[in-house]
């Protein structure tokens, strides 16, 4: 059996895999839940695997041809949640935020605490006590606590992580989740690894820390020292109708529309070369895409292209409403679609590609 | 010098896509480097000399990168929505013209009709005469650039782009100028200065240098009611002491007086609050490098008439000149 062009299906396997994942906590390095799940999943198709300083699980598949291109993928592990900083009494805890969150969407949402997971709640002042101007205020991190109950109290010390405790569903075309940011990604590199292409060596990195400023990538990219490098994640959608029914101008990408290519934000400015040969395999396969509008935000590529003496990158994202929030909407096909276009570039990627004259 | 300086600021080199400016760089440096490459990122790594007694190895950075927009999108009537790509400021958009890399022109407007203040660049937009979303030659993700013809007032020279392709020119002139150097001269033609020096940032690694020289533009303090800088036009070559990235080496600082002052070259020393140049990604690569920056003094930085001296520009050559004719005693 030759898995040459075998392209990977996103089937009932991945999908109770994304399920696993997303249901699964990690932030920062402690990733470790994640990372279990990611290793059992990748171990019997990797000729290399090791775990570095930082957390990254760092996997090689090597190709089946000489003088392959040398290609690193990356799927971030690590979710956005928070870390208990103080315990108050009755079993109150004082929070931070780990990675961007909004602290609107807060109050009354369920969380984990500790390695344990605790159940506990997000709390704030109810309606009936709430007078008139404070309905007007946002509630920031600082005003709120986690609420975990006496006997909870006793299982949850500082420094101890915090999670969302939204369970994975899949509704009709939807995936609805917590941490599909970027657990997407990191089941789409699991799939990647288990039908490599033959023509490249892939250099998997399952990646730690890219909530709190992509500090997991830049590790990997500089113990890889690849060629070229794809990152995987997930990128927010804002394509809801507008109130005044204008026209909708600032999206960043929608759902439905096919992955999210990178052409520029704020970390990278994607290499021109591998977003032709991306644009050129998408309409060649007839696989839907879109650009993500360029502007602000970053993914691992921001720490991976300036790496050693630099390593052309580009970023490929499924699209997700209601990013870093307890619950994402991401669609299954937008999902299929990624990994297929990721799958057919490098099944396709012309060795001599990146050489300059 | 000044026809030099024209073809460079003529040519179109948005970060990330400075191939254009690499070809003519190509050209332009034919003859003189004794070894050209483009690496990944795309910066041209010309090396000129070899390693001679007291000499050492030295990266010398102009970058090629020019700001431009990105378009984020066309809306159903045909107008291109966008945002900058490098520091661009509201102030200097409306009325504007660009260019896409795809050649098509187009004029920059804002959604309100008040001329009393400068949009927010979310509020404008780039007309390039399409109809509607279908017949805009113009897509999300394409790269534009400010357009505006090249002045030569005699003295002074007027452009879009001077920063930093007057950098370029100066150390394109200096690798014709110099005959006989101890060093070994990186001359790296950088790209992605205006997005965070991430050009010279890898350049830097692969180069391995002992001490950075970048070649850039600062603003000046000398027009009216302006903030307040000691810089000047026409007042020579500045030597940065600090930017907000970076401290240059002291001894670098030392070593570029003196030897401007036994040359008879005037020169002006630099502190800016705001800005850095490719050097500070030199002084920090690895294990570290000396590292300085000779600037250009330079009007309306980032606007698309950018404004230089032209006796300023040929005292740079001269101080560089200068500085890598020598063995360096930083004692």
């Amino acid at each position: 059996m030759t898995t040459k062009n075998m392209a990977p299906l996103i089937e009932k396997e991945q999908i109770d895999l994304l399920e696993r994942l997303s249901n699964a906590c990690g932030i920062l390095s402690d990733v470790g839940e994640i990372r279990k799940i990611v290793l059992e999943s990748i171990k019997p198709y990797c000729d290399d695997v090791h775990i570095d300083a930082l957390g990254n699980v760092l996997a090689i598949r090597k190709a089946q041809q000489p003088d392959a291109l040398r290609v690193m993928v990356a799927a971030h592990m690590d979710e956005v949640g928070f870390m208990v900083v103080e315990k108050e009494e009755g079993g109150l805890f004082r929070m931070v935020a780990v990675g961007g969150i909004d602290s609107r969407y807060l109050p009354g949402k369920p969380v984990l605490a500790g390695k344990e997971h605790v159940p506990g709640v997000i709390g704030a002042k109810p309606i009936h006590l709430m007078k008139k101007d404070e309905m007007n205020n946002t509630m920031e991190l600082e005003d709120l606590r986690l609420d975990v109950g006496p006997d909870g109290g006793d299982k949850v010390k500082p420094g101890d992580p915090v999670y969302f405790a939204t369970k994975f569903q899949q509704v009709g075309p939807s995936l609805m989740g917590k941490a599909l940011d970027d657990r997407l990604g990191v089941v789409s590199l699991i799939s990647l690894i288990q039908h490599a292409p033959a023509n490249i060596e892939l250099l998997a990195a399952f990646t730690v820390q890219e909530e709190i400023g992509l500090r997991g990538a830049r590790v990997a990219a500089y113990a890889f020292n690849p060629d070229l490098a794809i990152v995987m994640d997930s990128t927010p959608s804002h394509d809801l109708p507008t109130w005044d029914g204008s026209e909708n101008i600032y999206y960043n990408t929608k759902l439905d529309a096919g992955p999210a290519i990178y052409v520029a934000d704020t970390g990278t400015l994607s290499d021109p070369r591998l977003l032709q040969r991306l644009f050129k395999i998408a309409s060649e396969n007839e696989i839907p895409y879109q650009i993500r509008q360029p502007g602000k935000g970053g993914t691992d590529a921001g720490s991976i292209h300036r790496q050693r003496a630099g390593i052309p990158s580009v970023s490929i994202s499924v699209p997700g409403r209601y990013a870093h929030s307890p619950v994402m909407i991401s669609r299954f096909n937008d999902w299929k679609n990624t990994l297929t276009l990721v799958h057919t570039a490098l099944a396709e990627m012309p060795k001599n590609l990146l050489q300059r004259n | 010098m000044k026809e030099l300086i024209r073809s460079l600021v003529d040519t179109t080199g948005p970060s990330g896509y400075e191939m254009q400016v690499t070809e003519l760089v190509k050209q332009l440096i034919k003859g003189i480097a004794d070894e050209v490459k483009v690496d990944a990122m795309g910066n041209l790594i010309a090396r000129k000399g070899t390693l001679k007694k007291g000499g050492k190895r030295i990266m010398l950075s102009a970058h090629m990168d020019e700001i431009g927009l990105i378009a984020t999108h066309v809306d159903d009537n045909g107008f291109v929505r966008f945002t900058s790509n490098g520091g661009v400021f509201p102030v200097y958009l409306l009325g504007g013209r660009v260019r896409f890399l795809n050649g098509v022109e187009g004029v920059i407007g804002s959604e309100s009709d008040s001329r009393d203040q400068a949009p927010a660049m979310n509020k404008c937009y780039i007309d390039v005469g399409a109809k509607d979303r279908e017949s805009c030659p113009v897509k999300v993700g394409d790269m534009a650039i400010f357009v505006r013809p090249y002045v030569d007032l005699g003295t002074r020279l007027v452009s879009k782009a001077l920063d930093d392709r007057v950098g370029v020119a100066v150390l394109i002139e200096t690798m014709k100028q110099l005959k006989d150097t101890p060093h070994e001269l990186y001359c790296v033609f950088s790209v992605q200065e205006e997005v965070g020096c991430r050009g010279a940032m890898t350049a830097a690694y692969a180069v391995d240098a002992e001490l950075g020289i970048a070649l850039d533009v600062t603003r000046t303090g000398d027009t009216p009611k302006c903030t307040k800088m000691e810089v000047a036009l026409g007042k020579g070559p500045a030597i940065k002491v600090r930017d907000s990235g970076m401290l240059s080496d002291p001894k670098v600082v030392r070593w570029m007086q003196e030897t401007a002052e036994k040359e008879g070259i005037p020169y002006q020393l630099e502190i800016l609050d705001a800005g850095s140049t490719d050097a500070r990604m030199m002084q920090v690569s690895r294990a570290g490098m000396s590292a300085g920056v000779i600037s250009i003094p330079c009007r309306y930085v980032h606007s698309p008439s950018e404004m230089v001296d032209y006796q300023d520009v040929l005292d740079c050559v001269k101080l560089l000149k200068a500085l890598l004719s020598n063995p360096i005693n930083f004692g």
